[in-house]
């Protein structure tokens, strides 16, 4: 059947892939066609999305992105790569003046500096095959907008919009294209702090035009395109997905 | 933490209410001023000074100053 958007016979890493958006993204991959190899740090619901996995011969590795020893184990495993979808994140609701060294860390190390490592390590020992894709779920805070209390999560993001560009220069000659998708809300389990309530979610949902926020899936057909042979001519690029939040 | 202590460091989120209304017994979300933001400073504050982890719904759930001191040493 004709399907510019297959992933067959490609070989795809998803991080953050025990929940939301990277758990999503693995489990529609594996429908696409491709072998996945998916981290994340909780094993049972890790092991949850691989039992959603679509066919076999997929590989699950159990890991914590926010020390070198987390890294290595990932890289260590991972076999030649046909495209990388970095979606291990975390949020953190602070008001600037409480956005300590610390608390600023702790949002770097795991939503800037574990996904550069794991594409330089895994470029550097040639796990990323020619004519790869890396995809990073940025956001839409910190690159086209951001919030309330939200400056330090918006860094991060920003970060890595001015790495993808650079990264996408550099890696031209090899064919690997590198791009983001910026999600506005989506329904996971990234406020399960508690610290926003369910009521101001409800009264953010209204803010967006279309009503409602984001499905998982939405954000994962994204990343299935900039995976495809679809997208061949694409990199350096953000891919807005927010149901009409920043026209306003 | 002391009650006297908290209350000092919840009237520090504020920026234009007046010292004196803020007791044990304020009714902190009838301060016109209140807002999430508030809301967001005070959760900061109690994880940055007591290392405790309140919740929106924590905050919402207490009505006075002292309510939510209490709420936080029950942690
Ligand atoms: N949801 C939204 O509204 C939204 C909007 C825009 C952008 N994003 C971005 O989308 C990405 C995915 O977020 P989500 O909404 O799917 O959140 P989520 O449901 O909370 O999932 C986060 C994932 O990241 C993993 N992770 C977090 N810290 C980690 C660490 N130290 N080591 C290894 N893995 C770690 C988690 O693994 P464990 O659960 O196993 O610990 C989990 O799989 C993030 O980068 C987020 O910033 C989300």
């Amino acid at each position: 059947m004709y399907n510019p958007f297959s992933l067959e016979g490609k070989t795809i890493l998803v991080t953050g892939a025990s929940s939301g958006i990277g758990k999503a993204t693995a489990i529609e991959c594996s429908k696409m066609g491709a072998r996945v190899i998916i981290t994340g740090r909780n094993e049972i619901r890790l092991q949850e999305t691989y039992n959603n996995l679509e066919k076999a011969d997929h590989l699950m590795i159990v890991s914590d992105l926010s020390d070198d020893i987390g890294i290595k184990n990932i890289i260590s495993q991972l076999p030649v790569l046909d495209g990388v979808v970095h979606c291990a994140g975390i949020t953190n609701n602070l008001p600037f003046q409480f956005a300590s060294r610390e608390k600023l860390d702790e949002i770097m190390i795991v939503n800037f500096y574990a996904p550069v490592e794991i594409t330089r390590q895994a470029i550097k020992t040639k796990k990323i095959n020619k004519n790869s894709s890396i995809v990073f779920i940025s956001s839409i805070s910190g690159v086209f907008t951001s919030s309330v209390a939200l400056s330090i999560y918006s860094a991060s993001k920003g970060a890595l919009n001015g790495l993808i560009k650079g990264l996408a220069l550099d890696m031209a000659i090899k064919g690997i294209r590198v791009n983001s998708v910026n999600p506005g809300v989506v329904e996971t389990n990234i406020f399960h702090s508690g610290v926003i309530t369910d009521d101001q979610l409800e009264v953010e949902k209204k803010r967006y035009p279309l009503k409602r926020f984001g499905q998982p899936e939405e954000i994962a057909f994204a990343a299935i395109y900039l995976l495809s042979d679809a997208s061949k001519w694409v990199t350096g690029t953000n891919l807005l997905i927010d149901g009409g939040f920043t026209l306003q | 933490m002391e009650l006297k202590d908290f209350i000092q460091k919840f009237a520090e989120q504020f920026e234009e209410t007046a010292i004196e209304l803020f007791k044990a017994e304020t009714v902190f979300k009838n301060l016109p001023e209140w807002s999430s933001l508030t809301a967001l400073s005070i959760i900061a504050m109690v994880d940055e000074e007591m290392e405790k982890r309140v919740t929106g719904a924590d905050i919402r759930n207490s009505a006075t100053i002292e309510d939510l001191y209490q709420l936080v040493l029950s942690k």
